[in-house]
């Protein structure tokens, strides 16, 4: 046995974006022990629920995350929703649907990028956002917005999209998943990504039950939940299968987020033909009075909601479990017992989105 | 509506014997949370197994609440324990990995029990002020 | 096993154009319907402090005696509310996102 050392790592460190601090207890070159902490920049926005009005909260809402910030305004007002029995339209569900898959694909490359850099793999890094940076043309010209798109609200859309921009935003994607396949490629067959994530960070089917792993880190356990099975917005009515892959591994995990990316795709493709058209709102009247878990895939996982209103315009208690927040335990217990060399590549194969954590 | 929600009430003496019963059958712990109602709170432990689910709810008082940790049961619960510590002044006896107040670095102690201040949001400034 | 898989496309990207645009010097291209700057059609404007009643930031002051229309641009999250509670429409979302300030001040219209 050698000597013990811990060494801190974050809340600034090169591959992280975001503050997360993790204390590493190293024997030599192998981490034995991980102790999170997170807490840097909690922002306390459940509490911000009783001076914002439930209309207004979405904004709030959206602003949980920037890189799933449509989801979780999605997730808000599916929550409102159904406590005050809104039959939404269905093409507003539809749109939802596009706009959610949209940001679905946005965020898998934004972490598939940082992944080639956490790996030292610059030029795919690059190349990788190139792409993104086309998914974040169309988000913005179908919502207005490039991050927080501001498109959701209760009681259905704020936007439409007329059909000559969806045959423009197919053809566009036509475009983007040429591209995507190529990166894809890189990712699962080249041999020195291979090298870095074969057989790093291995979680079993029964230990990400356990752990409480949502999301990819679930879904590449063996595991194929996806909380989009429970048919809300479209989901009810498009055809998809949840990707899961078997091994447990980074690259497994690697693996269903690429596989995911083209799910998207095909989802989007889906809903284009499928969509109704008509209203995209209806008129909310009303104070929510009663309580909903909503729950929501989000490209890190399953987002769950506890919103309790009280029949007035402020609710009483808005909570959101992100799933970053329920990603830590897996990655902890995927910490001990790695090489150091490794702990960066580890974190991030959790698609750690911090600023969702600290809500 | 888009799912069932099944809430059971439980007591916090059986808590730890019914997580044992989830753990069992092959549920997914899912979340913890408080829920402030006035002078009380209420907690809710959620569980999932393929996408059904199922919560289990009970009330403490508002100050001097003390639950047994099931921790031990489900070794993540320890994030979702330290969080109602800090922010609801929880007790949990027997964390797995206590923190001891230090999970979130808040400024006050046990913020979310505390009566909503007057709104701190400042009021827009008037052309001319600098 | 490939070995370096991505020769092919450094090699496609080594004769290409770059896709970054050298910023200030050649503006960005504007997406029609993007989000950006709030504009009011003071004209238009019956005074009614809907909007200001509705904004989420409060960035919006309406002062109806003196007839004028203030918006703090800093606090502005151009999210279109306004736009939307608007009963005579004459406020609208245009795509240019304003310019860099150094001072907090209140546009006056």
């Amino acid at each position: 046995m050698g000597t013990r050392t811990i060494i801190p790592f974050g809340p600034q460190h090169p591959v992280l974006p975001e503050p997360i601090h993790i204390d590493l207890v190293v024997e030599d070159e192998k981490v034995v022990e991980a102790v999170p902490s997170i807490g840097f920049i909690h922002r306390g926005l459940e509490k911000l629920v009783e001076k914002k009005d439930y209309i207004e909260y979405v904004y709030v809402a959206e602003r949980i995350c920037g890189i799933c910030s449509f989801i979780h305004g999605q997730t808000y007002c599916q929550g409102i929703e159904e406590i005050m029995k809104i039959e939404i339209p269905t093409r507003a569900k539809y749109l939802r649907t596009i706009w959610g898959e949209l940001s679905r694909i946005h965020s898998h490359l934004l972490w598939a990028g940082l992944m080639a850099d956490a790996f030292g793999f610059e030029s795919l890094f690059m190349h990788t956002w190139r792409v993104r940076e086309q998914v974040l043309d169309l988000i913005e010209a179908t919502t207005g917005g490039r991050v927080i798109f501001g498109s959701c609200k209760v009681g259905g859309a704020r936007r439409d999209i007329p059909p000559e921009q969806m045959a423009w935003l197919l053809k566009e994607l036509e475009v983007i998943e040429k591209e995507m396949r190529l990166i894809v490629d890189i990712f699962m067959n080249d041999n020195s990504v291979k090298h870095r994530l074969c057989g790093v960070g291995v979680i079993s089917r029964e230990d990400a039950i356990l752990l409480g792993a949502v999301g990819p880190t679930l879904r590449g356990s063996g595991v194929a939940d996806d909380m989009r099975l429970l048919k809300y917005a479209a989901f009810g009515e498009l055809d998809f299968e949840p990707i899961s892959k078997t091994d447990g591994d980074s690259y497994s995990r690697c693996a269903v987020r690429c596989s995911e990316l083209f799910q998207s795709v095909d989802l989007i493709r889906q809903a284009a033909a499928k969509m109704p058209a008509g209203e995209i709102a209806v008129k909310v009247t009303g104070n929510p009075d009663g309580e909903f878990f909503s729950r929501v895939e989000q490209p890190r996982g399953e987002v769950v909601y506890y919103i309790k209103g009280n029949g007035t315009k402020n609710l009483t208690r808005f909570r959101a479990r992100t799933p970053t927040f329920a990603n830590v335990p897996p990655l902890v217990k995927m910490l001990a017992g790695c090489e150091l060399a490794d702990v960066p590549v580890l974190v991030l194969t959790i698609d750690p989105c911090i600023s969702c954590t600290e809500r | 509506m888009i799912e069932e929600q099944t809430i059971i009430a439980v007591m916090p003496e059986t808590l730890v014997a019914e997580t044992r019963k989830m753990r069992d059958q092959g549920y997914r712990l899912v979340q913890i949370c408080v829920t402030r109602l006035g002078e009380e709170l209420q907690l809710d432990y959620t569980f999932d197994l393929n996408r059904k689910f199922v919560n289990f709810r009970f009330l403490q008082p508002k100050i001097g609440a003390r639950v047994p940790s099931v921790s031990g049961i489900y070794w993540c619960a320890f994030t979702y324990e330290n969080e109602i510590s800090d922010l609801f002044g929880v007790q949990v006896d027997g964390n797995a990995l206590d923190f001891k107040g230090t999970f979130y670095k808040t400024a006050m102690k046990h913020p979310f029990i505390q009566d909503a201040a007057p709104a701190s949001v400042p009021a827009p400034a008037k052309p001319g002020d600098k | 096993m490939a070995f370096f898989q991505m020769k092919k496309m450094i090699l496609a990207w080594t004769f290409r154009k770059p896709i970054t645009t050298k910023y200030p010097f050649e503006p960005r291209k504007i997406c029609p319907g993007s989000r950006g700057r709030l504009d009011i059609k003071i004209s238009d404007c019956i005074f009614c402090t809907l909007c200001a009643k509705r904004c989420p930031t409060q960035a919006l002051d309406v002062d109806r005696e003196n007839k004028k229309w203030h918006i703090d641009r800093l606090r502005c999250i151009s999210c279109g509310y306004c736009v939307e509670v608007c009963p005579k429409k004459c406020l609208n979302l245009t795509g240019d996102h304003g310019i860099p300030t150094v001072t907090k001040d209140m546009e006056t219209f």
